[in-house]
């Protein structure tokens, strides 16, 4: 009775997973729509806590108002007020109790005072304008920025010796950044979406392996498999390969949940660039990626799993696993796209997947680094599938108490 | 008549931890579970295993049934070695034990038909065999409500209609009757006696007297790991009952002190 019994066993890790409702819910659609919601709603929300209102216009006191710098302030769409005639005290008192945003204070005759003075005269000092804000009201702090900001340029034109790309009728339409909108964005997504990408997965493979293999084993129920005449790598197979599918749709719920929230989340340092940046075949190579990536993990997460007596004992000894894979992932999210060209380094599990991905995120890869990944994970995987029938057969782990 | 199971100098012996050999107050650091055991079961007959517990009926069992390879000997389940044919052997053999647990999620609908898929059951024939055992155990009322929500009483009668599935000539029962209530118990003891009036050859283990006085046809005694006494249960009663005479095998043994 040599019976293919791998469907057999597929089925039935799939019934309890899909017949079991909160399962589903816990696995694959709270990952998802947690993130969704914690990126969009609650990072949202705290981003827009600390911009201010666009509307609103900053009541600003100048005492002492240069007309050279005059026209710059006008166009600053805030309440300006002479303060030449009032007790700085007081506005100090008001600025602290967040009535008025801003007191700029320059120095009587400051246009003079600025145009004789000599940067190498050392004996010389310099004008000062002072400007008092509260750091604690928002509004202030702004005021603050954008008036420093105009004194700033102010002081650059009165002694401008060179531009660098300024803006003039013959530049007007010159781009200076030669990288495309497609390559900017690619740098950007190849930074985040290996390592969320290898994460997430992770953390699918971790929610089912551990209660499948060591949760079986834990209450007798894989030992009534295993007086069965069944092929003991027929159960390593089917188990590898239906938890592989039900990490893989978790992990992918998560990615979703990523990518979705993504707009809002980056907020304006990604509007207007091109979304629909990569071909189908692009998409096909990262699917094969994910899928020999998860089928790796999920075998070796079931070899722990099968080598752990309780499911608590094999959550705990997978977590250094999580460790190990987040260090390889770390260098991805700030390699900017760049990785590894020699052959060797994918012949390194998980370190080859991050790289692969990173670099056809990146639109930086050869299809011969991608596809050695591919193979050797899956031989990794195959490997594995082995140890964990053998793990299967033997009765010391299986049976041990 | 022909010998359906046959054991030869079975030996097992176990690693103890620490903590174990402080419980056993011994420095070895091996217990041997079963010594040199050997034991002819015949078809169509009830073995019967009889010991107190730790005596090594149930690593015999498991031995028996390939859960775990002895470190020595060997054993011919109808004509297959349980070292070097399992697989055969587990085609062979239905094995019921309280360790043998079914999923708690799925009903025994579900599981008897994935159990049946296992063993390459053909629909008609599994449909057939699952009436038969359903209502032969009252499982029918039962088959669509989880194993979980069961009584332990209906999920020994369901493990047991399971563990039949693949209808063997060999059933090997690890006490069967341990933690049932009398209702429960007498069920099974009853089907044990028609499995046998069926021409299936049975082998259980158990340390309750009565049991084996009621079903076995032979019996093997056991007492630290060796067959102390091996014979038909009227012979090794010898005209007293089966405890008594169990007694004086073991004063016999140990010198009449009770260790």
């Amino acid at each position: 009775m040599n019976k293919n019994n791998i469907l057999t066993i597929i089925k039935k890790e799939f019934a309890r997973f899909f017949g079991d409702k909160r399962m589903v819910f816990t696995t694959v659609i709270m990952p998802g729509l947690l993130i969704y919601i914690i990126y969009s709603f609650v990072v949202g929300g705290i981003r827009d806590t600390f911009e201010s209102d666009k509307d609103y216009r900053a009541k600003v006191y100048v005492q002492n108002m240069p007309q050279s710098v005059q026209p710059m302030f006008e166009a600053l769409e805030m309440d300006i007020t002479n303060a030449n005639n009032l007790d700085i005290e007081g506005i100090k008192t008001l600025i602290e109790k967040k009535d008025v945003e801003l007191l700029v204070v320059f120095p009587a005759e400051f246009d003079n005072a600025v145009a004789n003075y000599n940067v190498l005269d050392t004996a010389q000092v310099s004008p000062n304008i002072l400007i008092y804000s509260n750091v604690a009201n928002m509004e202030s702090d702004n005021a603050e920025t954008a008036v420093r900001n105009i004194l700033t340029s102010y002081e650059e034109t009165i002694c401008n010796k060179f531009n660098i790309n300024a803006y003039t009728e013959e530049t007007a339409n010159e781009e200076f950044n030669l990288a495309t909108d497609e390559d900017f964005m690619g740098q950007i997504l190849s930074s985040m979406l290996p390592f969320l990408l290898i994460i997430f997965l992770y953390s699918g493979c971790m929610a089912v392996a551990p209660e499948s293999i060591a949760g079986e084993k834990e209450r007798g129920t894989i030992a009534t498999l295993l007086v069965t005449p069944m092929n003991r790598s027929h159960l390593a197979f089917g188990k590898i390969i239906s938890l592989s599918f039900i990490a893989l749709i978790s992990g992918l719920s998560s990615f979703l949940g990523v990518i979705l929230s993504l707009p809002k989340f980056m907020g304006s340092t990604i509007e207007g660039m091109p979304t629909n940046i990569y071909t189908t075949s692009d998409y096909l190579l990262i699917l094969g990626i994910i899928l020999s990536t998860v089928l790796i993990l999920i075998s070796a997460i079931s070899i722990i799993s099968a080598y752990a007596k309780t499911v608590k004992e094999a959550s705990t000894l997978v977590l250094p696993l999580m460790l190990v894979i987040m260090i390889v992932g770390i260098p991805s999210t700030i390699g900017g796209g760049n990785v590894q060209t020699a052959i060797s380094w994918y012949f390194i599990p998980i370190y080859n997947s991050i790289q692969a991905m990173t670099g056809v995120f990146s639109f930086n890869y050869s299809l011969i680094n991608v596809g050695i990944t591919i193979v050797i994970n899956i031989i990794y995987a195959g490997a594995f599938s082995y140890i964990l029938a053998k793990m299967f057969n033997s009765e010391e782990i299986m049976f041990s108490k | 008549m022909e010998e359906i199971l046959v054991a030869k100098g079975l030996k097992k012996a176990f690693t103890l931890s620490r903590k174990q050999q402080k419980l056993e107050k011994t420095n070895c650091k091996t217990k041997v579970a079963v010594d040199d055991l050997s034991f002819s079961a015949y078809k169509g007959e009830i073995f019967g295993l009889l010991g107190p517990n730790g005596a090594g009926k149930t690593t015999t069992l498991r031995m028996v049934t390939t859960l775990i390879r002895p470190d020595s000997g060997d054993a011919m389940v109808d004509g297959f070695s349980i070292t070097a044919n399992p697989q055969q052997v587990r085609e062979r053999i239905g094995f019921l034990t309280s360790e043998l647990k079914l999923e708690d999620f799925f009903t025994p609908n579900y599981l008897f038909d994935f159990f049946s898929e296992l063993y390459g059951i053909d629909p008609a024939t599994r449909d057939e065999r699952k009436g038969k055992l359903f209502a032969r155990f009252g499982i029918e009322k039962f088959a669509e409500v989880k194993v979980a929500n069961l009584s332990t009483g209906m999920k020994q009668k369901v493990s047991l209609a399971i563990s039949l599935v693949h209808d063997p000539d060999i059933i090997i029962f690890d006490e069967p009757t341990n933690g049932l209530d009398v209702l429960t118990a007498k069920t099974v003891t009853d089907y044990l006696l028609e499995l046998r009036d069926m021409g299936k050859s049975i082998i259980l283990s158990t340390h309750i007297f009565s049991l084996v006085e009621k079903v076995c046809d032979k019996v093997g005694v056991i007492i630290d790991g060796r067959m102390v006494a091996c014979d038909t249960t009227e012979n090794i009663k010898n005209g007293k009952s089966l405890e008594d005479r169990f007694f004086d095998i073991y004063s016999e043994l140990k010198g009449g002190s009770d260790e």
